[in-house]
């Protein structure tokens, strides 16, 4: 059998799911994975739900995730994980930012945003990883850091690749000024 | 180490190592970063944003008959804008190398139909190449252009949305210089006179015959051998895909697919007990095979409708073996979940000019760009979405055969410089009545802010001459031209409700930049007074995601998503909301 391992990020456009999603596949080229990613762009890239898409092994042939495939899911908004749920392998890791995002259909009232999101998510998921990951790159100065922190805890999931080469990941995929920031955003996701 | 590239970042980069002058395209999902990345190579090659994808062919085509190598970036739809040149360049050829890369949105993530391109080198009889990962696409830029060269055709790339924006390891090479001879004055050669044009199609048909001899031996084309009780023949990004979910199969993997290498498919199809063909779209290589003779499955198990995936083709692979497909551990339960489509943006300028137009009963004609998310809910203020540009010349015919309403078209600003300028034209020249609303947001932001004929850069970073929309309608024969600030929302409705009720045409051109691109307009986020606010629910009319109401919560407004635009502001009728614009 393949020894691909499959990530599965999904969140809010604007959210910072590209970034967490290259930090990810770079932490895997550095630690000698062949990788490939997927994203979004374009039209649902405009404050609709998104997700990116990360595998790596000897060799990985498609880019997409195959559903019951994915080895950790992150959701960077108290629902996202619950819409990409069927991409989870069984009893693969989940972690959730329990912040919430309220939808334009909701504030329309077409539609209700779940009251027991959290117990939706601890009722499905045995793994789950549920923090406020947004109250956390605050404390650090940044709400924007928020995907780092998710992704920090996430990284506890994938166990091939080293903490070593997430932090040599974050270096080369942020901006100079804000390497601080995100190393500390990723170490405090990864110590919860 | 080799790279980690998207593959629209390795067509970029193949173009570079494959010694092209020169690149044009127009920006199109998911064809865009094309050129984004070659301006890397600026200093080697000559970019350009084309106002249009016909204009970008046409640059690139002139380019490859005056010897020099180059590529045309656009995306399917695109493509259908630059047939005309297409059909006829692919008479005269070329002499140096063309590769026409054309990007296909399989599942409609960002475009209004699917398209499948392969369908055009059919039709002009071209070569095609499809690569399956970012490396490929790269080396197939370089085998496309030596193809194009060699066998003086232009050649299409034809790449998904799955290979242009998944990101896999490249390794690079280097640049390899050619040099033109300049153009070469040959009338029978270059001029598509009737005459001239009878001789270049027999030569058509003699290129076709040399390109099946090229494709059956090109290394893009691979069998790879393994049980021979399947064999499947995969097109594309589709062989990845294959690779997994029938590890132990036996593959003919197509890159090179146009004109259809039948020796090798022939002699595939006779090494295999069963024949399927994996293709994403349409059947096009199914129906060749059967056309051949040759037995095989595919529509029947693989579906032609949206893109394919690991995921459809366990289904697919399940029912040719005549059991029922496995099922995920977990359900999404997606119906259990509020949507969350995409929006106009907090803060976008173009929420200003539709909430006014919800105020007026009338048709409104608009085209493709973010100002299509003002066709949904709350605001609901598009009626028609055709193609780029239609917005102004539906206008025109909906007036013309006597709609009982008045009609509005909108178009955005670059869509304008795309093909709106000539619908325009069109109304003054026959004397329509409609109203022509140009979304300006000095930018082309829903494909990521690129740069056009109306923003004073070039795709190089160079300042340009800024062209004038109010300019150009005048000298098309508008006569009633005006220029908004569709945050002021007073202002708007009255200028809106003049132009309307005018007896002539009229443009009217919405200006205030992308909020997304330009942030100096960024004020402090606006505040809810919970004392004030009556729950009346007026400002959720505006349809902002800044804006959160949750069931029978006053509504409340995100510090994080507010850009203080100051629009729910005006709206509001008991002062509740301050803070924003002019405070």
């Amino acid at each position: 059998m393949s020894d691909t391992t499959s990530v599965v990020l999904a969140g809010v456009g604007g959210q910072g799911i590209l970034l967490a999603s290259e930090i990810t596949a770079q932490a895997a080229r550095i630690s000698g994975f062949d990788v490939k990613t997927n994203e979004v762009h374009g039209m649902a890239q405009r404050g609709g739900s998104v997700i990116a898409q990360i595998r790596y092994g000897t060799k990985v042939h498609s880019p997409l995730v195959a559903k019951g495939e994915a080895k950790v899911l992150g959701g960077l908004e108290r629902i996202a994980a619950i819409r990409y749920a069927d991409y989870l392998s069984k009893g693969g890791l989940v972690a959730v930012n329990s912040q919430m995002m309220v939808p334009v259909t909701v504030s329309m009232g077409m539609g209700e945003y779940p009251a027991d999101a959290e117990k939706m998510l601890r009722d499905k998921f045995e793994n789950l990883i549920y923090i406020d990951a947004s109250e956390e790159a605050k404390k650090l100065g940044n709400v924007k850091a928020a995907n780092v922190v998710l992704l920090g805890a996430l990284s506890k999931g994938l166990d091939k690749l080293s903490e070593e080469a997430w932090l040599e990941a974050v270096k080369i995929s942020v901006k100079p000024k804000f390497i601080d920031l995100n190393i500390k955003a990723f170490k405090t996701g990864r110590e919860i | 180490m080799a790279e980690l590239l998207s593959g629209n970042a390795a067509i970029a980069r193949g173009a570079y190592e494959a010694g092209a002058v020169l690149a044009a395209g127009y920006p199109g999902t998911p064809s865009t970063e094309i050129l984004e990345n070659a301006v890397k190579y600026k200093d080697d090659i000559y970019l350009e944003w084309a106002p249009n994808e016909k204009v970008a062919l046409e640059v690139g085509a002139a380019a490859a008959m005056g010897g020099t190598r180059s590529i045309v970036t656009m995306k399917h739809v695109g493509l259908n804008v630059a047939a005309d040149p297409l059909m006829t360049l692919a008479y005269i050829g070329v002499e140096g190398g063309l590769v026409i890369c054309v990007a296909d949105d399989p599942g409609m993530h960002s475009s209004q139909n699917e398209q499948d391109t392969r369908n055009y080198a059919k039709f002009a009889r071209l070569p095609i190449f499809e690569p399956t990962s970012s490396q490929e696409a790269k080396d197939f830029v370089a085998m496309a252009m030596e193809v194009s060269e060699k066998h003086k055709t232009p050649v299409l790339l034809r790449s998904t949305t799955r290979v242009s924006h998944s990101r896999s390891l490249v390794e690079l090479g280097e640049r390899q210089e050619h040099k033109s001879k300049g153009f070469q004055k040959d009338v029978q050669r270059f001029v598509t006179v009737p005459a001239f044009s009878r001789q270049m199609r027999l030569k058509v048909e003699k290129r076709t015959a040399e390109l099946k001899a090229e494709a059956e031996s090109s290394p893009a084309n691979k069998i790879e051998m393994g049980d021979k009780s399947l064999g499947i023949i995969a097109c594309g990004i589709t062989y990845q895909y294959v690779k997994e979910v029938w590890p132990e199969a036996s593959v003919l993997k197509l890159g090179f697919s146009q004109p259809w290498p039948d020796d090798l498919i022939g002699k595939f199809a006779g090494d295999v007990d069963k024949l399927l063909v994996v293709e994403e779209l349409d059947p096009l290589l199914e129906e060749h095979i059967k056309a051949m003779g040759i037995e095989c499955h595919g529509r029947d198990a693989v579906s032609g409708i949206g893109e394919l995936s690991v995921s459809t083709l366990r289904e697919s692979r399940a029912k040719l073996e005549g059991r029922p497909a496995e099922k995920p551990a977990y359900e999404n339960n997606a119906d259990k979940l509020p949507g969350r489509p995409p929006v106009l943006c907090a803060g976008c300028p173009h929420r200003g000019v539709f909430y006014a137009l919800t105020k007026h009963d009338v048709v409104v004609a608009g085209d493709i760009g973010c100002y299509s998310l003002g066709a949904f809910k709350p605001l609901e203020r598009l009626d028609i979405i055709l193609c780029m540009g239609g917005g102004v010349s539906m206008a025109h015919g909906l007036d013309k055969a006597g709609e009982k309403k008045k009609v509005v078209g909108i178009v955005g600003d670059s869509t304008f410089f795309h093909s709106g300028i000539t619908g325009l034209l069109d109304i003054a020249y026959n004397k329509g009545k409609s109203t022509i609303i140009v979304v300006d947001n000095r930018t082309t932001a829903m494909t990521g802010h690129q740069d056009h004929p109306g923003t004073g850069r070039t795709l190089m970073g160079e300042p340009t001459v800024e062209a004038s929309i109010e300019d150009i309608g005048r000298a098309c024969g508008i006569k009633r031209i005006r220029t908004l600030n569709p945050y002021d929302q007073q202002a708007t409705q009255k200028a809106l409700d003049e132009e309307i009720n005018a007896d002539e045409a009229s443009l009217v051109i919405s200006k205030a930049p992308c909020i997304l691109h330009d942030r100096s307009g960024v004020k402090p986020a606006l505040e809810i007074d919970s004392e004030l606010c009556k729950n009346c629910r007026m400002c959720l009319k505006l349809g902002c995601p800044a804006i959160e109401a949750s069931e029978g919560e006053k509504p409340s407004i995100s510090s994080i998503l507010c850009t203080g635009c100051g629009l729910c502001r005006q709206i509001c009728k008991f002062g509740a909301i301050s803070g924003g614009e002019n405070e």
